[in-house]
């Protein structure tokens, strides 16, 4: 299989096994370009992508636009402190005024789940959802899964420990749904308040031990504690939380020797990680956004051909 | 199903190749191969072998994948997006003479492709063009510096190269279209 069969990628919910490695393999081809003198390849010479960006992001949004700038493709930002959205205008009006300019691919980052799946069905443009809401963030597990496969060698059968806030991670999910779906051993950990109540229907093991999620883990991918959505009273204070479920190299003694550490940024050092791990010979958080990159180009061009076989059908 | 090039046939035009190459350059200093995948790469590696013999040297050798320079991406009305594997060019090409290999010359678009992408990587003293069969219609102004064989072929005909590394044997077989 050669394709994305898809015009958008609005989740990992709805992408086979197949099309997760191709976007895999592919990301593999696109790492050697950004290694180059000249870091360009004319693949998407005159395409148009436009970023909406509704959330404030560093990493996602850099790395998508070097990610378009890499294949030739014409980029612009959209930054929504200074659009008419502060006007009041409506996320389907904002796309749908972008759109009759005829971009080719929009890339959405909005604070309201489903936000993607809304665009996709009055846009014409392709949709990469950059993360919405508490629902998915595609292009992220993606990229963690190419970390760890570029590290391991592969992702079935691996011990997957993700310690953090469950309730409000669009990382965790779109996690979840790829590690599952590629035979990973998916275990959740964080405080009962931060778990979601039917977790356990998406095949992942539940628990609020640190201890029994990290044991023997081939990989531990902490989650930020999402200060800004703290206000619920979920544990008792930061100290507290560092000092039950924070990643220090005394609790990752119980995980594999060769044990991988991930965060998908940003991170709250002394939260959920402490900086001697964040820092440590095990920690792939640098690759991670490296791979970031890569990851990107391989959606960007797999999306560019279906988007084009969409408007000709 | 006519096979025009066997094994035996195909090795002895690869070494002559390989001599020419030594002949025409006057040496083997400051050459690197470049095969454009998938079996470009194989031809030049064997090429690679040949030099080797012949001069006692090793040449560098390197993979190139031009999918990504391909005039037709994103043209296709239907169809896959091609699949794009690693261009692996281990070496600075600034200032060598690149040998560029591919199988089979048509059209020169790949051709045109690899050229450009050659570029991107630094500024090479010269390029030359190996093909192991030239089968003509060229829609670009291409020539290729050595041809392993001239194969005269009409537009319905598909020239296909079969090589021990991708498809266990080696040979060169002319097929019609929807054959």
């Amino acid at each position: 299989m050669n394709t994305l069969r898809r015009k958008d990628l609005l989740g990992i919910a709805d992408l086979s096994p197949e099309e997760i490695a191709l976007v895999l393999d592919t990301a593999e081809a696109m790492k050697e370009i950004g290694s180059r003198t000249v870091k360009k390849v004319p693949a998407l010479r005159g395409k148009t992508v436009v970023n909406l960006f509704f959330e404030p992001s560093t990493r996602t949004r850099t790395s998508f636009e070097i990610a378009e700038k890499r294949l030739s493709a014409d980029t612009l930002n959209v930054a929504i402190g200074t659009s008419s959205v502060v006007k009041g205008e409506s996320l389907a009006d904002t796309a749908l005024n972008l759109e009759a300019m005829n971009p080719d691919m929009i890339v959405l980052r909005h604070s309201s789940s489903g936000a993607c799946h809304l665009l996709s069905r009055i846009c014409r443009s392709a949709i990469i959802n950059a993360g919405d809401g508490m629902h998915e963030h595609p292009t992220q597990a993606l990229l963690d899964a190419y970390t760890i496969r570029e590290k391991k060698k592969t992702l079935s059968g691996l011990k997957v420990a993700i310690v953090g806030d469950l309730l409000h991670s669009r990382v965790l999910r779109s996690n979840i749904h790829l590690l599952t779906k590629m035979g990973a051993n998916v275990w959740v950990c964080g405080p009962p308040t931060l778990i979601p109540a039917d977790i356990s229907r998406f095949g992942v093991h539940a628990t609020s031990s640190v201890d029994d999620a990290v044991r023997d883990a081939d990989v531990v991918m902490l989650l930020r504690i999402q200060l800004e959505r703290m206000e619920g009273a979920y544990f008792p204070s930061l100290r507290e939380y560092f000092n039950v479920f924070g990643m220090t190299e005394a609790r990752l003694r119980g995980a594999k020797p060769d044990v991988m550490i991930m965060h998908p940024g940003p991170m709250n050092r002394g939260v959920e990680i402490s900086s001697e791990v964040a820092d440590g010979p095990s920690s792939a958080i640098l690759d991670q956004v490296s791979n970031g990159v890569a990851v990107r180009m391989a959606v960007l061009y797999l999306l560019a051909g279906g988007a084009e076989h969409e408007a000709a059908a | 199903m006519p096979v025009v090039m066997d094994a035996d046939r195909i090795g002895r035009t690869l070494t002559r190749i390989a001599h020419e190459i030594v002949e025409r350059n006057k040496g083997v200093e400051d050459l690197a191969l470049v095969g454009v995948r998938t079996r470009g790469v194989h031809i030049a590696r064997r090429l690679a072998r040949s030099l080797r013999e012949i001069t006692g040297q090793d040449i560098p050798t390197g993979a190139l994948d031009i999918t990504l320079y391909r005039d037709d991406l994103m043209r296709q009305a239907v169809g896959p997006q091609p699949l794009v594997r690693r261009t692996e060019i281990p070496f600075s090409i600034d200032s060598r003479k690149i040998l560029l290999v591919d199988d089979v010359l048509y059209t020169g678009r790949t051709t045109r492709a690899a050229l450009d992408a050659l570029i991107d990587f630094g500024r090479p003293k010269a390029i030359q063009l190996i093909v192991l069969v030239d089968r003509g219609h060229r829609e670009l102004p291409i020539k290729a510096d050595y041809v392993g064989k001239n194969l005269p072929t009409a537009p319905n005909e598909s020239v296909q190269v079969r090589l021990q590394e991708s498809d266990g044997q080696d040979e060169v077989v002319v097929q019609q279209e929807g054959q």
